[in-house]
């Protein structure tokens, strides 16, 4: 047998090859059992960034499902109760561009509001809110709490009369909004415009 | 002792297998875009080239050469540095799963990266003894991380810096890359190679 493989030096040839194969892939085999990873360690850090009310909004069922999208490429910029911060942690996390909240959500912040005359007390938008943002009782009339409501439109649906809105959510009384630009003020050409125009 | 270092600063700068030798340009170009992504890529790169020109080293000498077989070495060597680098991804993702995210294709790619392929050649070529072969892979490795390393932070400066428009992008990377190629030049007189 030897002797065969020593005169014919294609024999000799195919199984070095053959040889070297198995044993690089018996050692790969080892290492893949060895340094097994369990789960996806990234979808776990990207889960926790998540606000988990599960509202469904980003077109996921769920905060996971959209983790693990996330995790294979898809835009990070579709959670609206998360909003800015949830999409500047993100970004920070994987190392991509923050962009603003994906345009199919709303622009100015909005606020449940329950016409409260209409409430008929059936708790059903107790159960559907995810931030636990309303309040009331059976047979009792019920109300946002408008510092929790995230603006997700999740109980309007279940209502049965129909008594809630979504309203563009009121400014803050207590700071006073920044007075905007007007022509006038604006005689200092922008420095980066300027730089861009050379 | 002085042979050693000798070969580290003879494959690191004199010989560097990226601006000398032209040889792995692809990740060259490829992963420079980002700082961070630049170190990981050479870490890798480094753990792979050492271990592939030691684990070629063994094969050759001991397997190939015997038998009669030095016609083989480049298809064994590239058996060798597929297995080393499927390992390494293997550790890169079980380690760090983000940078594993972050070098994305490029990590199997280091497979295709011909100066891993090269520095095995080269060192067979060279008749070292194992640690010399060892040193030889670290070496280049060393001078292909400092070369990404830097080349990397040049771009990151060049992406803000007022570059003409038909320079921008690919075109004054390459010469920013060629001038650094000049610079790599200065070394050829400290060692003869």
């Amino acid at each position: 047998m030897l002797e065969l493989i020593a005169n014919h030096g294609i024999l000799a040839a195919i199984l070095v090859l053959l040889g070297l194969a198995l044993a690089f892939g018996a050692l790969l085999g080892f290492a893949a059992e060895r340094f097994r990873v369990e789960g996806d360690p990234v979808v776990e850090k990207i889960d926790a960034l998540l606000p988990q009310t599960q509202c469904g909004q980003c077109g996921y069922p769920g905060c996971r499902p959209y983790a693990e999208a996330i995790g294979r490429g898809e835009a990070i910029n579709k959670c609206p109760p998360g909003g800015e911060p949830t999409i500047a942690a993100l970004a920070d996390l994987l190392g991509r561009e923050p962009e603003p909240l994906d345009g199919e959500a709303q622009e100015e912040p909005r606020v449940a509001y329950i016409r409260e005359a209409e409430c008929i007390g059936c708790t059903k938008c107790i159960q559907a809110c995810p931030v636990d943002a309303i309040l009331g009782a059976a047979r009792q009339m019920h109300t946002v709490i408008a510092e929790e409501c995230t603006g997700c439109d999740l109980c309007l649906e279940p209502c049965p009369v129909d008594c809630i809105e979504l309203r563009p959510r009121e400014p803050d009384a207590w700071h006073w909004p920044r007075p905007e630009l007007i022509a006038s003020d604006r005689h200092d050409p922008p420095i980066i415009a300027g730089a861009a125009s050379r | 002792m002085s042979d050693f270092l000798l070969i580290l600063v003879s494959t690191a700068l004199v010989n560097n297998f990226v601006l000398v030798q032209f040889l792995g340009l692809c990740p060259f170009m490829g992963v420079s875009n980002k700082l961070e992504s630049a170190i990981g890529m050479a870490a890798a790169t480094t753990f792979v080239l050492t271990l592939s020109a030691l684990v070629s080293h063994l094969v050759f000498h001991r397997l190939l050469a015997p038998l009669g077989l030095e016609y083989l070495r480049i298809i064994a060597f590239i058996l060798v540095i597929a297995a080393v680098v499927q390992f390494t991804e293997l550790m890169v993702r079980k380690t760090s799963p983000l940078l594993h995210q972050v070098l994305g294709i490029f990590l199997p790619l280091i497979t295709t990266n011909c100066a891993v392929l090269g520095v095995a050649l080269l060192s067979v070529r060279r008749e070292s003894s194992l640690i010399e072969a060892g040193l030889y892979g670290l070496g280049a490795a060393l001078g292909f991380s400092l070369v990404l390393v830097l080349f990397a932070a040049l771009r990151e400066r060049l992406a803000l810096a007022d570059v003409p428009r038909p320079f921008r992008g690919a075109a004054i990377a390459m010469i920013s890359a060629s001038l650094m190629s000049l610079a790599f030049m200065g070394f050829a007189g400290l060692v003869q190679g």
